[in-house]
Formats: structure tokens, sequence, C-alpha cells
């Protein structure tokens, strides 16, 4: 019997339209975990490097994290992955809601999609039953128009549903593929599945789901949940309010923007407006929030209520969570009423609030440096917020200059040429960045924001507090109940650490600390991410109710694999690795893992170098960024460095071969 | 949802060695666009569908002909096990062994879901209704003034 997962995986291939059921090996369990780290494996072998985004060979797996289904609070997660158009390389995205649960009560731990359907389709599971129904009345409908018009055509109010909208048909490149409150937004997730045909999946499962030792299960459960009341009666004091309980950003709940405005960047990621926030801003945001937000909602067996219903007159409810209330407000230098506005369209079209909003600034910094002109916005209205409904509406559909900017800015830019580069200029691997830029380098997120195979920070941070405490006794404060530490050192390297003079940044945290704090971050995000635990309650916040010492128990009563911290360290380095290995034979090199030049206004060259080299090697990587043998030995992956050598990406010298690094390099 | 997660993990046997929200006692009623909530618990069993349903308008806001019903019955799947069709009860977990709250009520930490204890009405009280209802329809059927008459011939033939 297998515990906590199901065992089996949906294989539909959309060129036959056949539909397997097939059998996964416990073992991978114990040495992936699930969720994203046995979708790692499956790309590994089954993806060349050969194969593209859009190429019928590309796979679009969707997992159900191995917590998902069991009583634990917050796990409720689909881990989508699959290769991107934009990137070149792996990507994988999250979102919470209902489906995954849902799919693990029909049977299933995964749906892996290969080939390509001729015409849209939708697929719909209901336990044993899996069917590829026809879903061409569906074409061109919105993402959530039509989870509603498939539940009723099939008649079960219950079933959850992920779709695509338009975007995703078109294979816009920031698609997104949108499920109730959630959305799995970033990496051109929705455009693959729009290539491959796919409409929506619709999923509903009346089975059970079993616990290998119950009762330690449910009382670490129920630790949690009094954790969780407790973490939210006592805030964390001195930080911003948003980093200050539990959940995904509340930024539904809050009304005090000043931080987000004031330190993110408007615009193209282009303008710093640090007198910003005011009383009447206040006055009118909170009026406009409180207005169109109906009420504060939950995922799947969770309490933290992260999103909200809301209804701005005039447009449809909808439903919305976390940064996407400001990111198109700060790109067009609006208010909160046109985000409100223009995300209700932007979630039915099924884009990505990240990228999209930087994509329409982006058009107008270069239509007001005359590198676009008149005649590639032919209609566009002369209204700020108007542009920016017209650009949305061109890029869904590939229209005009749509269908160039419905790429990203990267491509976007090489194909517009001109000059057009310059403008391009936040991004990390070819993928949008978060509109931030800074004044001072900081030593942990550069790592984070060079080596994060996510190219996202918001999922590789969190667990470390992001700037010094100013006095001594807050830290002292903030210490003495950080049970979350793996070791009492990052105690330590947070009661040193200062706001200025010598033990403060750029150079304190030092580089060896550095990695050790990216490390812990980053492994507590692949870990989540294979549990298919939301990371509001886990890696993302401080302080959170899961961490490195309670994991291996959840993870052994739950699945009944013997567990414990460094075995679940290992298991997640190795799909971490993993993760890399598909990026390397990919053709990424050191050279791709910077962050944007004008990320910081103050940098230290060398001090980035030594960063990045002394992280490598703490890693087990060589100075490329590739895994070497022998660290690839130690976490049984043998089999990466055979396939390395045979590619001659790893030679039986300590370097890289650099013959093999120009050529790649010269593809991209 | 959370309470359908712990209800039905609570009743399987061995206790929480699984959960399944089609086994579950409560079900929410779920529709975020419309703004509905609605926490429904397994009640009676019924024999046959009612005849005749309506859907409900309750402030604006449009219910399924069934929705606030709790019975466990043949026009639906709720309040079913999904294998056996075996009617579900909830019996607000108070046996084996009986729990201080309902565990729905205990795993709700946005106490959607409230349990009280109420006071029973005392007997004799009861009684005097039962009395006051059984006058009141003699009076409307005979006229006070013929049962004081009675009442008045009773007392004095009992006193002799």
């Amino acid at each position: 019997m297998r515990y906590a997962e199901t065992g089996y995986n949906l294989e539909i291939d959309l060129t036959r339209r056949s539909i397997e059921r097939v059998a996964t090996d416990p073992i991978d369990t114990e040495l992936y975990l699930g969720g994203l780290g046995t979708n790692a494996k499956i790309l590994w072998d089954r993806v060349p490097p050969e194969v593209e985004a859009f190429s019928p060979d590309n796979l679009l797996i969707f997992a159900a994290g191995l917590l998902c289904g069991t009583p634990a609070p917050g796990c409720n997660r689909t881990i989508v992955s699959t290769i991107s158009p934009q990137t070149r390389l792996m990507a994988f995205s999250m979102m919470g809601g209902f489906w995954a649960p849902e799919l693990k009560y029909a049977g299933y731990d995964k749906v892996i999609l290969r080939g390509k359907s001729p015409e849209l389709v939708y697929l719909w599971i209901n336990n044993d039953k899996v069917e590829i129904r026809n879903a061409s009345h569906l074409q061109g409908k919105g993402a959530v128009e039509t989870e509603e018009l498939i539940r009723q055509e099939l008649n079960e109010p219950k079933a959850q549903v992920a779709a695509i909208g338009l975007a995703g048909e078109n294979r816009v490149y920031f698609a997104s593929i949108e499920q109730g409150r959630s959305s799995a937004s970033r990496g051109g997730i929705g455009a693959v599945m729009g290539d491959k045909g796919v409409k929506a999946i619709a999923v509903r499962g009346t089975r059970d789901i079993n616990m290998a030792r119950p009762i330690e299960f449910m009382d670490l459960c129920n630790k949690v949940l009094a954790y969780i009341k407790v973490r939210e009666e006592n805030p964390i004091p001195g930080v911003m309010p948003i980093l200050a309980g539990l959940g995904s950003p509340q930024e539904m709940k809050v009304h005090d923007e000043k931080w987000h405005t004031e330190n993110f960047m408007w615009g193209n990621s282009r303008t710093r407006r640090k007198d910003f926030w005011n009383e009447e801003i206040e006055k009118n945001w909170r009026v406009t929030l409180e207005s169109s937000r109906i009420r504060l909602i939950s995922c799947y067996n969770c309490p933290m209520k992260c999103a909200a219903t809301i209804s701005v007159p005039g447009y449809p409810t909808y439903m919305m969570k976390c940064f996407s209330k400001l990111t198109y407000t700060m790109a067009a230098f609006s208010d909160l009423d046109f985000g409100l506005k223009i995300a209700q369209q932007a979630t039915e079209f099924g884009v990505d609030a990240f990228s999209t909003p930087q994509v329409m600034a982006f058009a107008l910094e270069l239509y007001e440096a005359g590198i676009l002109t008149d005649k590639d916005f032919p209609g566009m209205p002369s209204d700020n917020e108007g542009r920016f409904f017209w650009l949305l509406e061109k890029i869904v559909r590939r229209e005009g200059i749509g269908d160039i900017l419905a790429n990203g800015t990267y491509w976007a830019a090489q194909q517009i040429g001109n000059g057009a580069e310059e403008f391009a200029h936040n991004n990390i691997k070819k993928h949008e960045q978060l509109p931030l830029k800074l004044s001072m380098l900081n030593p942990i997120y550069f790592l984070m924001y060079a080596t994060g195979e996510k190219m996202n920070i918001t999922q590789i941070e969190g667990q470390f507090p992001q700037s010094a405490f100013p006095t001594l006794e807050e830290r002292e404060d903030f210490v003495k109940d950080w049970i979350q530490v793996p070791d009492e050192k990052f105690k330590q390297y947070l009661l040193d650490w200062e706001l200025r003079g010598e033990k403060s940044m750029p150079f304190y945290p030092t580089v060896e600390m550095c990695c050790d704090i990216v490390d812990w971050q980053e492994r507590m995000h692949y870990i989540d991410d294979a549990l298919g635990t939301c990371s509001g309650l886990s890696s993302f916040p401080l302080k959170p109710p899961y961490h490195i010492h309670n994991y291996p128990e959840f993870i052994s009563s739950g699945a009944g694999i013997d567990m414990d911290e460094a075995r679940l360290s290992q298991a997640a380095r190795r799909y971490r690795t993993l993760v890399r290995a598909i990026n390397i034979r990919r053709g990424m090199r050191r050279a791709d893992e910077k962050p944007p030049e004008n990320h910081w206004k103050k940098r230290f060259p060398e001090l980035e170098k030594e960063l990045l080299d002394t992280y490598y090697k703490f890693k087990g990587w060589n100075n490329e960024g590739i895994p070497s043998k022998e660290s690839l030995h130690e976490l049984g992956l043998d089999y990466v460095s055979e396939d390395f050598q045979l590619r001659r990406i790893l030679t039986d010298s300590e370097d890289a071969s650099s013959e093999e690094t120009s050529a790649l390099k010269e593809k991209n | 949802m959370a309470c359908e997660v712990i209800c039905s993990a609570f009743h399987a046997t061995p206790k929480y060695s699984s959960n399944n929200p089609a086994r579950s006692r409560i079900r929410v009623i779920r529709d975020p666009i419309a703004d509905i909530y609605v926490p429904v618990y397994a009640g009676e069993y019924a024999v046959a569908e009612c005849a005749g349903r309506d859907k409900y308008i309750i402030d604006g806001k449009e219910y399924d002909e069934c929705a606030f019903c709790r019975a466990s019955c043949p026009s639906r799947d709720v309040f079913k096990e999904p294998d056996s069709g075996l009617p579900l009860k909830c019996d607000m977990c108070e046996s084996d062994p009986p729990q201080e709250k309902p565990l729905c009520v205990q795993w709700c930490l946005n106490e959607a879901l409230i349990y009280e204890v109420r006071e029973e009405e005392k007997e004799n009280e009861e009684k005097l209704e039962e009395l006051e209802i059984g006058l009141e329809s003699l009076a409307n059927k005979y006229g006070l003034h013929k049962i004081t008459d009675i009442v008045t011939r009773m007392s004095v033939s009992k006193k002799g």
C-alpha cells in the first residue's frame, strides 16, 4: 500500500489520444520525494536538450505534491513543470487552490502530457474515468469563465478545473494556467499548454488517501495549527507589515503600501518614487480596496485567507492574491482602481502579473524613445490607462506589435533591435524579474538571483531576515524563539549583523555565511515544492510552522518513508542538482548566472566573483557552475555525470570543456 | 476544505488512517464568485427524493434546490459513502470516544462553525403548555362559559 501518494501517474499522449495509468516506483519517492523532485527526474529522463518548448516531445507535467490530500494544513500545491519557450530552460510554476488534492483523491499523483492535439480539447479526470473531450466551443473563452462552463457541461459542481485563457491558446510566452483563486503564472507554462491544444483539465475524485502512522501525523498537524494561531497573534516586530505574519504576503488585507510603492520601481522597473505614499493616497486606495473586496478567502485546508474575491463595478467578479495587486498599478504609474480593473481582464486572458505589466511598460518606453513609432501602435488611445488596456488586448491576441511583445522583453528587444536591448534591463536568463532596483549590494540576494533555477526571487528567499535589525535587543528578541534554524550558527549570524559599519552589507554576512544562508532558504523552497506545501506556511515567511525539524516527521508518518533531517536535506540536494543538470545540459553556464546590471547601484565585482566562486564550490559545482563528478556521485546521480561525459560537458579533468560552452552560447 | 478532511479522517477505521472528503459528514457549498459558502452537516436518511423542489434566492444569492438539505438522499451523492452508497450521519463527534468539540469545529481556524450547548426546557412548563392548549381548544369548541360551569360542578362534587 502506498501512503500519502497514490502511486499512479496518468500518461496522456495527445497526438495518439492514448491514456494510460502507470504505476510509479516507490524508490523514486524515497530519492526525489515527489512534486518538483520527481518532475525533474521525469524531465531529465525523457526530454533531451534538443527538444524545444513547442515540440510535441516536450512534456507538460502537472504534479500534486507528496503531502497533498493529507490533512497537513496548507498542503495543496500543484507543481507544473516543462521546458520554457522564453528561457529555453526548465520551467516550474506552482499554484495553490484546490486542484492538487482533487487529483490525489481521483487516484493520481501526476498528469503527464506529451504530444499535441490538433484540435482544442480538455481533459476530464473522474476517478477511473479519464476522457479527452472536445473544447472547440471553449476557444477564446476566459480562463475563469471556462471553469464554470466545464462544471456546468459535466454537471459536476465540485470538479476543480485548471484552464488557460486566450493568452495560453495563442502561446504568449508569459501565459498562465488559472484555477479559481490560484495561478501557475511564470515561465510560459500556459503557452506550452496552449501549444499542446489543451484548454483545461477538470478533476473530480472521491477516493481515499492513506496515512502510514495516522496518530503521529495528526499530532503533527495539530501542532502546526496551534503554532499558526500563536504566530498570528504575535506578528514579528520591526519588519514591514506583510513580512510580519504568515501566509502569502497578505496584500488583500493590508492597506499600508508605503513600503512597496516607495521601494519597488514604477514603470518598466525604472523609477523610484521615494515620497509617493501620503495620506490622500492611503485614503483613496483604502476606499478602493474596501469597496471592491468582497471577502478574504483561503485555499484548500488552509486558514490563512491570503486571497480575496474582487468585484469592481462594471467588471465581473474574480479572485486575486499577492503582488498582482500592485504590479499593473505601478507599471502604469496609475492607481489601485486601475490595477484591480486591468487585473480582472488579465486573469481571464491568463497572463503572468509580474511579466505582463513590465512588457507593456517596456513597449511604451520604446515608443517614447522613438524606437517604436506611431505605425507600431495603430489605434492606441492617448490616455495612459487606455494604452495599457489596448496593449493587453494586442499581446494576448498576438496582433501587430503584440506578436513581438508576447515573447517577453528579451526576445522582443532582440527582434525590434535599434537599441531596444537597453530597455530590456530587468531580466535574468531572459526572464522578467521583480521590479526592484536598490542601492547597496546584498550578498545573500546576489547569490539567490544569480543561481536560482526558478529565476524568481520570491521562490528562493524567505527564512533569513532581509536586512539587519537596528539594535542588539531586537536581534536577541528575534533569535530567542527561532526554532526553525537548522543550526545555532544562523542565530549568531543574525546577532552580529548590523545596519552600518564593519558587520554590514556588502561584506557581512561573510561569503561563507551567505552560502549557508542561501542554501538553507533554497532548500526549504525545494522541499515545499516536492511536498506540495504552500510556501506561505513554510519557506517564504519568517518563523513558519513547517521547517527542517518537523518536515522529516511529516514525511515519515505520512508517507511511511524513513526520513530524518540529514536524509531530507540530501534528497532536496539531489533533485535540486537534477534541476541544475537539466539546465546545464540545455546550455546554461556561469555567464548566465547574474542579476541585471543595474539591480543595485553599488556593485562590487570582486566580491561578486568571490561569492559565486565560493558558492559553486560549496554546492559541489565547478567554476562553470556544472555539478562535479564527485558531487553527483555523492548524491547517487552517476547517470547524470555519465550523460555529461558523453556530451563532453564534463571531461575527466577538473575544468569544463570550454569549446562546448561557446558553441552552446551561440545557439542561444 | 479542512472540515471535510478532518471529519472523514476522524471517522476512518483505524482512526485517521485515511481521509476522503467524499466520506465527510460535513460538506461545504462553495462558490466564491457568487460569494456562497454554506456548511451543511449530514442528517436523516431519506427513502425517496422530494417532489416539487425549487431554487432559493436569499439576500440576492441563488442557491440550488437541494443546497441546504441535510438528508442522505437517492437524488444525490452527498452524505453517502462513495463506494458502498451507505448513508452517513453526523453524530457531533459524541461517540467513539466522545470529543469535547466536533473535529470540524476544532479545525476551522476561521471560526465559521460554532458548537454550542443549549439548555433544555423544564418538563413542568411543557405540561402546562399542553394543558393550556387543551383548554383553549375546548373553550373554542364549547364556549368558555360551559367549561367554567363543568369545572365548578366537578370541584363541588369532589368536595362532597
